[in-house]
């Protein structure tokens, strides 16, 4: 009986988490099913051409992008050694702190007529306006080159673990067989790591589709930014819904298109034995090292520079009281949602390996869909549903209390956090289970049997293992809540800003160099979940290393 | 009075049935070992006798005491039992020295430390107190599992495949051991294996499981040369099932030629039987008119096992010392030579003798060969 209640209650949970994006599938079905199509139609005609050749043209431009500067440094770096190989293969993970449309606003900072280049061109060769051609930077080309240089990580991290999983007989019998190192890459190891390569440039994809601080600022007109502009500027909220489903329905075909191409190829190596790699010297050695240097100077280190010098160059932002007002308002709202995200994700984690039914699995599973959805879609579907549900309220207590409220969930915090909590709960629900898994139930029950009680068993031994697993989720959800632009941007309460807001207002408002210092703060937040996730790259690449001479424990 | 009393015992999985009618009696100080194919429910009779499974019918009973019926589970903490798990389960945040005394939760600090050095030492591994599971190899580890288990001294010890991820001499070797420390320290314990070496090596008595039954409970002696059961007879030792048919004379014809047994003086004559026979019945002799080829040769280290085609087709095995080179294709010569011959019914897998407790099912055996 009791169980049949918990088991109801995780459904429930999972179902609540489900509901924005159900009010815009509800949408698009409503929609297909004899709608009203006037308002799709019009929007067919004018602007949706544009926005999905503009969406396709960016993916593109991304998807090749990213496997270029992610595939090429992965394998140097773990299959080759040359100066400076151990620092980059770390530090290659560093552009993954910078927010897509810092990065973005800092190059327009370079780059532009009056930016440090050009003003360096025109001094040295006594040119002036018009005398020169220089690429404009505010295109879509520039927001190709932005975002690969932000989102290469991910292909670079998850292609990195299969270059170095690829066990060494498998290298080894390509040289044996009259390979050079060159193409033992093409020939094997990059067909093996196509599964990793896949997934890392669909990860980079759905972040392409969510972003709108760089496309804005770039004035590409893609899904979100029409979202926007249907929205905000033509009031229509029947056309952003239909918007937001139509970029929904693009995540989705996306993540389909991922679980078929790993379904396709599923390459296991047990048990490998790492290659030996291949010892570069002389030019080669300094080619690999200046290949692997060009992403990290052009993705983190010039644009961190750049951020440095604004902010001090506006170093009077830093005594503002504002600012720090700025600031605790942003690392409140980061601390009480990755609390909040974590505490459900620790239930949710737990009722999955308590009770693991199919019902609850698949409700697990469901809740965890958030981190695929660009955070613009969730926050119009949720803003659409808390309105409605507000409207209610609001008519009831007038009606019986002669009281209006106000906005009392659409209009708070609340419908943040909401927000929040749809969108990162899978990351928080990834570590915690991660932690998880670690207690085999083995343990559970030879602590039963030495005389515990179930509760005393999970303060004694769950409470203790799960305590790293916990904390690295709160500051993974924490840091992302504070570098979330467009759904904060849309749901924060009127007058209640936060730092990615304030950098987005200033950039937009031509006042780069103030974005300054409120992104730099992000910037360096965004560093430790990073740094966390660098050492656990580094820390399992040891296991892996070490599993050869250590007899395996698990059964 | 015995320790750990088994009475018809039956446990289910949902619907599955996946221990049926299994009564064993267990002495104090006595080592039991449930030997089995994976998946025959031995691990699940453990997991009841330990009181993380409840039971459908029947009943268990620890000194005379009932902990688990339909109706009653008695809490596992509160049994009193130890457990060694097959992946140790040690806690990884805790010190080996924490881990050995986690389960003693009523004595003092000193008395803690004390057992500890003293398990430490007895298991090998003194000065180890300050160390992390993490930091020891998979032998070390399986040691210390043992060793927690122990510290609060439990009256029944119950060992769920203990030595399976380790290496086959390190089994070996600890598997005597821990018979020595068992020993050493008057514990009753209850095995589970699919190892039959390890059930040897450990056991006073041991049982063959299948498909939820309990198909024999006796000395592992009589496991191997008096099989009540042609499972048994299959799963213990190599060995071959041959058909015969009772003559009147107490004796039986059969491929092997004419054999004679006290067994077979109640049997009616004419009644078709298997018998089983083991590579040490048959010995090479090349005087002998039972003739063979040579079909397949295994080298075994101190002996060579080698599969002999009859010339009526039926195919056995036999041995021969390691340095006795015989070449497969060539001809050999075999004498029978049983120390106890042992007959089931042919249609049946039990003793003729024993027909009380027939099982309810069928099992695949090995085909048997005709004559």
């Amino acid at each position: 009986m009791q169980q049949r209640w918990r088991q109801l209650s995780l459904v429930a949970s999972a179902l609540v988490l489900g509901l924005p994006l159900m009010v815009i599938v509800f949408a698009l079905l409503q929609l297909l099913f004899g709608g009203d199509f006037t308002t799709l139609q019009h929007l067919w005609q004018t602007v949706i051409p544009e926005y999905i050749q503009h969406s396709l043209i960016l993916m593109v431009g991304v998807a090749v992008g990213v496997i270029i500067l992610g595939v090429s440094t992965a394998w140097l770096t773990t299959s080759c050694r040359f100066p400076g190989q151990k620092l980059l293969s770390w530090a290659l993970l560093l552009p993954l702190a910078m927010p897509a449309y810092i990065t973005a606003y800092t190059y327009t900072g370079m780059l532009d007529y009056s930016g440090p280049v050009q003003t360096l061109l025109r001094d040295t060769f006594g040119w002036s306006y018009g005398d020169y051609w220089f690429p404009q930077i505010r295109s879509i080309g520039g927001a190709i080159a932005v975002l690969s240089l932000v989102l290469f990580p991910y292909v670079y991290l998850i292609t990195r673990a299969t270059f170095l999983q690829q066990s060494a007989t498998t290298l080894e019998a390509g040289r044996s067989l009259g390979l050079s190192p060159w193409q033992c890459f093409l020939r094997i190891a990059l067909p093996l790591a196509r599964p990793a390569i896949v997934t890392g440039t669909t990860l980079a994809l759905m972040e392409t589709l969510a972003d709108y601080g760089t496309v804005q600022y770039f004035g590409v007109t893609t899904f979100t930014t029409g979202i926007f502009r249907t929205w905000y500027g033509l009031g229509d909220l029947t056309g952003a819904l239909q918007l937001a489903g139509l970029l929904l329905a693009a995540v989705i075909t996306l993540i389909l298109l991922e679980r078929w191409s790993r379904k396709q190829a599923r390459y296991d190596q047990r048990n490998p034995r790492p290659a030996a790699p291949f010892e570069l010297q002389g030019g080669k050695a300094w080619l690999a090292s200046l290949v692997c240097w060009l992403p990290l100077v052009f993705g983190f280190l010039l644009p961190a520079l750049q951020l440095a010098a604004w902010s001090v160059e506006r170093w009077q932002v830093w005594t503002d009281s504002d600012f720090w007002q700025l600031t605790w308002n942003s690392f409140a709202l980061a601390l009480v949602a990755a609390l909040l995200v974590v505490t459900l994700a620790v239930w949710l984690a737990y009722g999955r390996r308590q009770l693991p039914t199919k019902l609850v699995r698949t409700s697990v599973a469901f809740a965890g869909l958030g981190y695929a959805i660009p955070g613009l879609v969730i926050a119009v579907g949720l803003l659409v549903l808390l309105t409605s549900i507000d409207n209610v309220i609001i008519q009831i207590t007038t009606e019986w209390f002669d009281y209006n409220p106000g906005l009392l969930l659409s209009g708070t915090l609340f419908a943040l956090l909401f927000a929040y909590a749809v969108r990162f709960l899978s990351v928080a629900i990834q570590t915690v289970q991660a932690g998880l898994a670690e207690i085999r139930p083995s343990m559970d029950e030879a602590a039963r049997i030495h005389g515990y009680r179930p509760l005393q068993v999970l303060r004694l031994i769950h409470l203790p293992l799960l305590r790293p697993s916990v904390l690295t989720a709160v500051i993974l959800v924490g840091v992302d809540v504070l570098k979330e632009l467009p759904a904060t941007l849309v749901l924060r309460p009127f007058d209640f800003n936060t730092l990615a807001v304030r950098a987005y207002e200033m950039a937009g408002d031509e006042r780069l160099a103030d974005a300054g210092p409120p992104a730099l703060m992000m910037v360096m937040v965004g560093l430790i979940p990073v740094i966390l996730l660098s050492r656990a790259m580094l820390k399992s690449q040891q296991n892996a290393l070490k599993e050869q001479d250590f007899v395996p424990v698990t059964a | 009075m015995s320790l750990l009393q088994l009475d018809h015992l039956h446990v289910h999985l949902g619907q599955n049935a996946i221990v049926r009618n299994v009564s064993v009696q267990l002495e104090a100080g006595e080592i039991g070992c449930l030997l089995g194919p994976s998946g025959c429910g031995k691990t699940t009779l453990l997991r009841a006798i330990a009181g993380f499974q409840q039971v459908a019918s029947g009943s268990i009973s620890l000194a005379g005491q009932t902990v688990s019926a339909p109706a009653f589970t008695q809490a596992p903490e509160k049994r009193g039992i130890g457990m060694v798990f097959q992946d140790f389960a040690l806690f990884p945040h805790l010190t080996v020295a924490e881990n050995i005394s986690f389960g003693m939760r009523h004595a003092s600090t000193r008395e803690k430390l004390q057992r500890v050095d003293e398990l430490l030492s007895r298991i090998g591994l003194p000065g180890y107190q300050k160390r992390y599971p993490h930091e020891l190899s998979g032998g070390q580890q399986q040691r210390i599992a043992l060793a927690r288990a122990l510290a609060p001294r439990p009256r029944l010890l119950l060992l769920d495949e203990p030595f399976s991820s380790l290496d086959a001499e390190l089994r070996e070797r600890l598997a005597v051991e821990v018979r020595q420390l068992l020993k050493n320290e008057q514990i009753t314990a209850l095995l589970v294996t699919h190892d039959q070496q390890e059930a040897f090596a450990m056991a006073d008595k041991a049982g063959v499981m299948y498909q939820g039954e309990l198909l024999q409970w006796e000395t592992p002696y009589q496991l191997y040369h008096q099989p009540r059961h042609q499972m048994v007879a299959d799963f213990v030792g190599h060995g071959v099932l041959l058909q015969g048919t009772v003559t009147a004379s107490g004796s039986m014809a059969s491929p092997l030629g004419m054999l004679d047994h006290p067994s077979l003086e109640q049997v009616e004559s004419g009644t078709p039987v298997s018998f089983l026979v083991r590579p040490d019945d048959l010995v090479p002799d090349t005087e002998s008119r039972l003739r063979g080829t040579i079909k397949a040769r295994g080298f075994r280290g101190a002996h060579n096992l080698y599969s002999v085609e009859l010339d009526s087709g039926v195919e056995v095995l036999t041995l021969s010392p390691s340095h006795e080179q015989l070449e497969v294709g060539s001809e050999i010569g075999l004498r029978p030579d049983f120390d106890h011959l042992v007959v089931f019914a042919a249609d049946r897998c039990e003793l003729p003798s024993l027909p009380s407790q027939a099982p309810s099912f069928r099992p695949v055996l090995p085909k048997t060969q005709s004559a």
